[in-house]
């Protein structure tokens, strides 16, 4: 037994002696949810991105850590005067992981293989904007748009937008090709996706040999990971209840960034209840955002007052205009009718934001006079039920796209919400290119959504990275739904 | 030569009460139940504070006069969860065992009195239900239906049939061959009053024996499934569920898994023991004589 404790202390003694010797360059990432497939121009979610954007994959732009567009594959661009026509040129020397060269053919191929009719792309409204895209040469791809778009540049950053070759797409659901610093090299499902250094990449190369995302739904076993080393860097860890531990813990760094998860309480305005504003109202009323990120994100958030990210330039703080109010929520319902209460359902997607926020908002509604039934349901359930069938009353989930506002202008979605109003400020924002006019009519979308109580808009969701102390170069902030990896190293 | 036996049995034997006061385990078990059992209905009048009703002012306060054992992430308080969460165990662990005895039992009288199609189908049937892991298909069938409170005691009930079924025709069988059974068919007693005045007493004390058991594990089995998430839903609190909860808080809140762990662990180490106890004190092999059953035989 003695010499068995010996053998373990000098085994650990040795190991921790080579672990500080030899600089480390190979990273393992926590990731909550696995990709159901890792092609980011065919799918809505956002474990994709978090897997191979930038890493992987790369668009012609691409979006910085700060949110800024920088050039990616096109080195450079300039745009007509009338905002009509963008000329791109192209970066010489990029090839995709299987050998064959990126040029303007790869570009049109990917920009019409996203627009075509028959498109799987999960954000067909990204490339609506445009009318025809051109080749001139090898180096060069103009983009005419059908009217001026005025965040056509952010766009084309996103991770729907990511160039892709004509001879490896069809199997790059499963291995997938692209022209990013990192190759794809094994998918162990259920458990790991780990990539490796492209050596041919064509910018600086990366510092990592290799990374691996290791996929861990369960916060108590993410926890375990970190602690034991298995894990070191949690870009999104699940649990905020556990960062204080971590913060304690002198082998962790905790970074709280910013994401752009609006977290909300979704109404169904086809419910006939919900489609009267008192109601709505009354609701907001009786939300105690506080509270809610007190209890259910021990802290750890950002109040918000409409779908508008704080950390924006744009941002009108909105919260003030729903105080927390009981008495007032409850004189709306029965100015409403409904003065004997209310029975609505509370659909809850998985992740802790929405099952323990609901607990606290459904004591808060209960607290008003309105009963809600708790349905707990699995992300498949969720996204069939009320996201495409919309068979709910009152959902809550984060809306994590950038600058996604825009949703509330689309016709059926899963709130059921129109209003003429919002659709002329939006379609006028999305024509607007100079920065003070957007940011007046940015504005503006965000008072009507405030002013029609269109849902419970409760927090946005922070990002709460636990890194293992010494890794640098990691993005704090989430500006889109990315891990990006690529100027990663250890001290 | 009976006659002898009969007397000499009947002075060895002491009464009922004397011998269970003198066996530790059923006192033990059997005040452990009392208690779950007076705190269930303590529950449905009144608790310290409102289960339902968060205070996150107040959120994960140390034990104090104020919250006796605290309170959780939400400031409610876990005295008044864990009373609800013993009246919620109660209540399941009823339910299922007496879906389980009220269906099994007379299924299993039925195989006995009834040899050979009837019998065998119901044998069978329940051979069926024993092959699928009770647990999952208590998964299962929350999964259809939805997870909640009442499908969760079906499901659980559901898998207690087959037991008292099977217990129920293994002791009616050999009774069923007993002198007087065969006295009272000869004289053209109905079937149903044979079975409830001449073989249902005589079945009892197994029965009572296997329930305490099930009722065990009928806790364990919803505390299971409320860990799952496919029990009992918020904002109703149950033991299984504040083991969930618990479960990232352990590194800084550790009461908070330690408590509702404890409950069902000892809950269901009373019920095990009352059932231990009571099946030395009711089995008419051991009355008076030695408590080992292998010894005395």
């Amino acid at each position: 037994m003695k010499s068995k404790l010996v053998a373990a202390a000098f085994l650990a003694a040795t190991f921790g002696i080579a672990g500080t010797a030899a600089a480390k360059d190979t990273l393992t990432l926590g990731i909550g949810l696995e990709p159901p497939h890792l092609d980011p121009t065919a799918g809505a979610a956002a474990a994709i991105d978090e897997v191979v954007y930038a890493n992987v994959f790369e668009g012609l732009t691409r979006i910085g850590s700060d949110g800024a567009v920088l050039p990616a594959l096109a080195s450079s661009w300039t745009v007509s005067d009338d905002g009509l026509s963008y000329r791109f040129t192209l970066r010489d020397g990029v090839a995709f992981h299987d050998g064959t060269s990126f040029d303007s053919a790869d570009v049109l191929f990917s920009l019409n293989r996203a627009m075509a009719e028959d498109s799987t792309n999960a954000q067909k409204g990204l490339f609506e904007p445009i009318a025809t895209v051109a080749a001139p040469d090898a180096k060069t791809v103009v983009i005419t748009l059908k009217r001026p778009t005025g965040h056509f540049l952010f766009n084309l950053g996103w991770g729907d937008a990511v160039m892709v070759a004509p001879e490896s797409t069809e199997n790059n659901k499963s291995a997938p090709v692209g022209t990013g610093p990192f190759s794809f090299k094994r998918w162990a499902k259920g458990a790991e996706i780990s990539l490796s250094r492209n050596d041919a990449y064509w910018g600086e190369k990366a510092k990592l040999s290799s990374v691996s995302f290791k996929i861990m739904p369960d916060a108590a076993a993410s926890a375990a990971a970190l602690m034991s080393g298995d894990v070191d860097v949690f870009p999104n860890f699940g649990a905020p209840e556990l960062l204080e531990q971590f913060r304690a813990d002198p082998r962790f760094e905790v970074m709280v960034g910013t994401t752009e998860g609006e977290t909300i309480l979704s109404m169904n305005h086809a419910n006939k209840a919900l489609s009267d504003i008192r109601v709505r109202r009354a609701i907001s009323h009786a939300i105690d955002r506080q509270a809610i990120i007190d209890g259910a994100m021990f802290g750890s958030g950002t109040p918000i007052g409409s779908h508008f990210a704080p950390h924006h330039p744009a941002y009108v703080d909105l919260t003030g205009m729903y105080p927390h109010d009981p008495a007032k929520a409850k004189a709306l319902l029965a100015e409403a009718g409904y003065a004997n209460g209310l029975k609505l359902r509370l659909t809850l997607p998985p992740p802790s934001y929405a099952r323990r926020g609901g607990e606290v908002v459904a004591a808060q509604l209960a607290a008003v006079g309105i009963q809600t039934e708790i349905i707990p349901v699995e992300w498949a359930q969720w996204l069939e039920r009320v996201f495409k069938t919309t068979d709910y009353d009152l959902t809550i989930v984060s809306h994590t796209e950038p600058f996604d506002i825009g949703i509330y202008a689309r016709d059926k979605y899963y709130f059921n919400y129109t209003s003429d109003r919002f659709n002329k400020v939006y379609a006028d924002l999305t024509e607007a290119v100079e920065p003070e006019k957007r940011n007046a009519l940015i504005g503006e979308a965000q008072k009507i959504l405030a002013e029609d109580a269109v849902n419970g808009f409760l927090f946005e969701l922070a990002q709460n990275g636990v890194w293992r102390k010494g890794i640098k170069g990691l993005w704090a902030n989430r500006p889109v739904q990315a891990n990006d990896v690529t100027g990663a190293y250890w001290e | 030569m009976s006659e002898p036996q009969l007397l000499t049995a009947v002075p060895t034997r002491t009464p009922f009460r004397r011998r269970a006061i003198r066996h530790p385990g059923f006192v033990l078990g059997g005040a452990i139940s009392l208690l779950v059992l007076l705190t269930a209905i303590l529950s449905l009048f009144w608790t310290p504070y409102p289960v339902t009703e968060l205070n996150i002012a107040a959120k994960l306060r140390p034990f104090s006069t104020t919250y006796l054992l605290g309170t959780d992430h939400f400031g409610r308080d876990i005295l008044s969860m864990l009373m609800v969460g013993a009246g919620n165990s109660v209540l399941v662990g009823i339910v299922a065992v007496g879906l389980g005895v009220g269906v099994g039992a007379p299924l299993g009288l039925l195989a006995a009195m009834r040899p050979g199609l009837i019998s065998e189908a119901v044998m069978r049937a329940s051979d069926l239900a024993f092959a699928f892991p009770a647990l999952l298909t208590a998964v299962m069938i929350t999964a259809i239906y939805g997870p909640g409170t009442v499908n969760s005691i079906i499901a659980i009930g559901i898998f207690n049939v087959p037991v008292f079924a099977r217990l129920t025709r293994g002791v009616s069988l050999s009774i069923w061959q007993m002198e007087y059974v065969s006295a009272a068919r000869a004289t053209g007693v109905p079937p149903l009053q044979i079975a409830l005045r001449h073989m249902l007493p005589n079945i009892a004390s197994p029965l009572i024996v296997q329930a305490t058991i099930q009722f065990a594990l009928a806790i364990l089995a919803e505390a299971g499934l409320s860990y799952l998430g496919l029990g009992t839903q918020p904002p109703q609190p149950s033991w299984g569920k504040m083991l969930h909860e618990a479960q990232t808080m352990l590194y800084f809140a550790p009461m908070l898994a330690i408590l509702p762990g404890a409950s069902i662990a000892v809950t269901v180490l009373g019920l095990n023991l009352l059932g231990d106890g009571l099946r030395d004190l009711l089995d008419p092999k051991l009355r008076g004589g030695s408590k080992r059953r292998l010894s005395s035989t």
